[in-house]
């Protein structure tokens, strides 16, 4: 090798510093990430696993200051609660991510609705409860499951839209040249190839709005109200663990106060084991070297 | 059976730019026609006016007449209809990622709401056997992803899929420019093979590819056909000085 090409040794010592360095601080910041997970995760499974028995996943709320009881109808309420929100925030948030990317390109309709999707996602959720109140609750004189599922999709719709519209833009052109040039019509070829392409990242935007409103409790506190009692009817107001875990947790009693942190585990626990398995289900049919 | 194709007076647009510009030419059925011009030349717009895929830019417009075989691809059928008549291989390799070698042949069939299993068995070993992948791939149909092979096993699985929907007229856009020596190779014997059965355009910046597989050699520069006329002729006595000038390397 010529001289010239040669390292000397005192550059090369500085390389490999600045090297380490970078490198540490890497995982310095990583560290600084995931170090409040684990600690909140820890915390809660501190707090909140000694409470956990069979009763709290089987027993509706004991009365009031009596000991007991458990989060049955609330796990139930809030599975309720994100089913109709995600049946109205997904394939809405979908289409409007579709044609954001596809249909409306540049045009003035496109640009109105994605401006409306970034302003509706930076509505604070209570203003979301407020306006379901108005607009379902008072007309219809009383709280209920649908009120409050309808206001966690609308708070879906907005992350879904963006980030389908961003992986969908995602696809290369070529791909979609290819369907077309073989003769399938536009709608089929966005549908079966783009969308179906896109379908990663689009799911994991799913499972973003899905894990950010399964733990709201503002939106829920006008409309679907709570309960004490069992409840599967989307026309009766209805529990759920956010909005228990915070009258739990702001209650006189002990018992109530561990059934809160209870509450909390469960309630993470469920939004990781439900990402999780969609996840799991979504990624099993993917073939060897599919990108 | 391929088909001949007959081309008055086409003229393209890309918004201001005058991409083409008065083209007229016959091209035979059952041959491989070459298009050889530098680059920006029109050569590509002009395949892409064969099957409609032209206008898929919203900034496109065309001009002029294109029969195939008996239609006229601009008043008689929808751009669909064409594309499915005429099949288009791109300058990349472009299988669809999520897809399966099997599902990647079947895509253009089964997207038209085909769905006999027994018949798509067939034409996808048809297809492939056709586009000589058969032997390479019969035993990872539907194990493999499309995008896990190898560049040139990419591109002959694009023209096995293209050859499934069944087409007259083959279009192929630099089909072997992003390719290695041997699976270029491979794509031009494959072209011999193919001009039995399917009228075949081949947009090509490599000269001797254009002599090795072309029985008919067009020469295009700024938009314009230069010179239209039998490979042989076009390579070894060309009429006009420009053509001349381009395949001895003077320009381009």
């Amino acid at each position: 090798m010529p001289n010239e090409y040669r390292v000397s040794t005192a550059n090369r010592m500085r390389r490999m510093a600045t090297n380490h360095l970078a490198s540490g601080l890497a995982v310095l910041s990583t560290i600084l990430v995931v170090a409040p997970l684990v600690a909140i995760f820890g915390y809660l499974l501190f707090k909140g696993a000694s409470s956990l028995n069979l009763a709290f996943f089987t027993k509706t709320p004991a009365p009031e200051g009596a000991t007991g009881g458990g989060m049955a109808n609330a796990i139930v309420g809030s599975g309720i609660l994100l089913a109709v929100a995600s049946a109205i925030g997904v394939p809405v948030g979908i289409a409007a991510g579709i044609f954001l990317a596809e249909f409306g390109r540049g045009g003035k309709l496109a640009n109105l609705v994605r401006f409306t999707a970034d302003v509706l996602n930076g509505v604070p959720s209570i203003v979301m409860g407020i306006a379901m109140y108005a607009l379902i609750v008072a007309r219809q004189k009383h709280y209920s499951a649908l009120a409050g599922g309808v206001a966690l999709g609308i708070m879906m719709i907005p992350t879904i839209t963006r980030t389908s519209e961003e992986m969908l833009l995602m696809v290369p052109h070529a791909i979609r040249e290819a369907a077309l040039g073989l003769g399938v019509p536009n709608w089929r070829s966005v549908l079966s190839i783009t969308l179906r392409t896109a379908s990663p990242g689009v799911i994991t935007g799913c499972m973003l709005a899905f894990a950010r409103i399964a733990g709201e409790t503002a939106p829920l506190l006008f409309t679907a109200l709570g309960s004490q009692f069992w409840s599967v009817d989307v026309n009766q107001p209805i529990a759920a663990l956010p909005l228990q875990i915070y009258v739990y947790a702001a209650s006189p009693y002990e018992d109530q106060i561990r059934q809160a942190w209870a509450g909390a585990l469960v309630l993470i626990v469920l939004i990781v084991g439900a990402v999780s398995l969609v996840r799991y289900v979504t990624t099993r049919g993917v073939l060897k070297g599919a990108s | 059976m391929g088909v001949g194709i007959e081309v008055r007076n086409l003229n393209a647009w890309y918004g201001a730019n005058h991409t083409l510009q008065d083209i007229n030419l016959h091209i035979p059925a059952n041959q491989a026609t070459a298009l050889i011009g530098p680059s920006g030349c029109g050569k590509s717009t002009f395949v892409r006016c064969l099957n409609r895929m032209h206008e898929t830019n919203p900034i496109a417009k065309v001009t002029g007449s294109v029969r195939i075989g008996e239609i006229d691809i601009y008043s008689d059928a929808s751009p669909v209809e064409i594309r499915r008549r005429i099949g288009m291989v791109f300058q990349r390799p472009n299988p669809f990622p999520t897809m399966s070698i099997y599902d990647n042949v079947a895509s253009g069939l089964r997207l038209n709401g085909f769905r006999n299993r027994r018949v798509l068995d067939e034409v996808v070993e048809r297809s492939l056997i056709h586009a000589a992948l058969w032997d390479e791939v019969k035993g990872d149909l539907k194990k493999k992803s499309g995008a896990s092979l190898s560049g040139g096993q990419q591109q002959r699985l694009c023209i096995a899929r293209a050859l499934a929907v069944d087409p007259e007229v083959l279009l192929m856009d630099e089909p072997a420019s992003a390719l290695d020596p041997v699976s270029t190779s491979k794509i031009e014997d494959l072209i011999f093979q193919l001009k039995a059965q399917y009228t075949i355009v081949i947009v090509t910046h490599n000269m001797q590819q254009a002599a090795r597989v072309a029985e008919r050699t067009g020469f295009f520069l700024n938009g314009k056909l230069v010179e239209f006329d039998s490979t042989h002729k076009i390579f070894t006595n060309p009429g006009d000085k420009r053509t001349e000038d381009y395949i001895t390397g003077r320009f381009g």
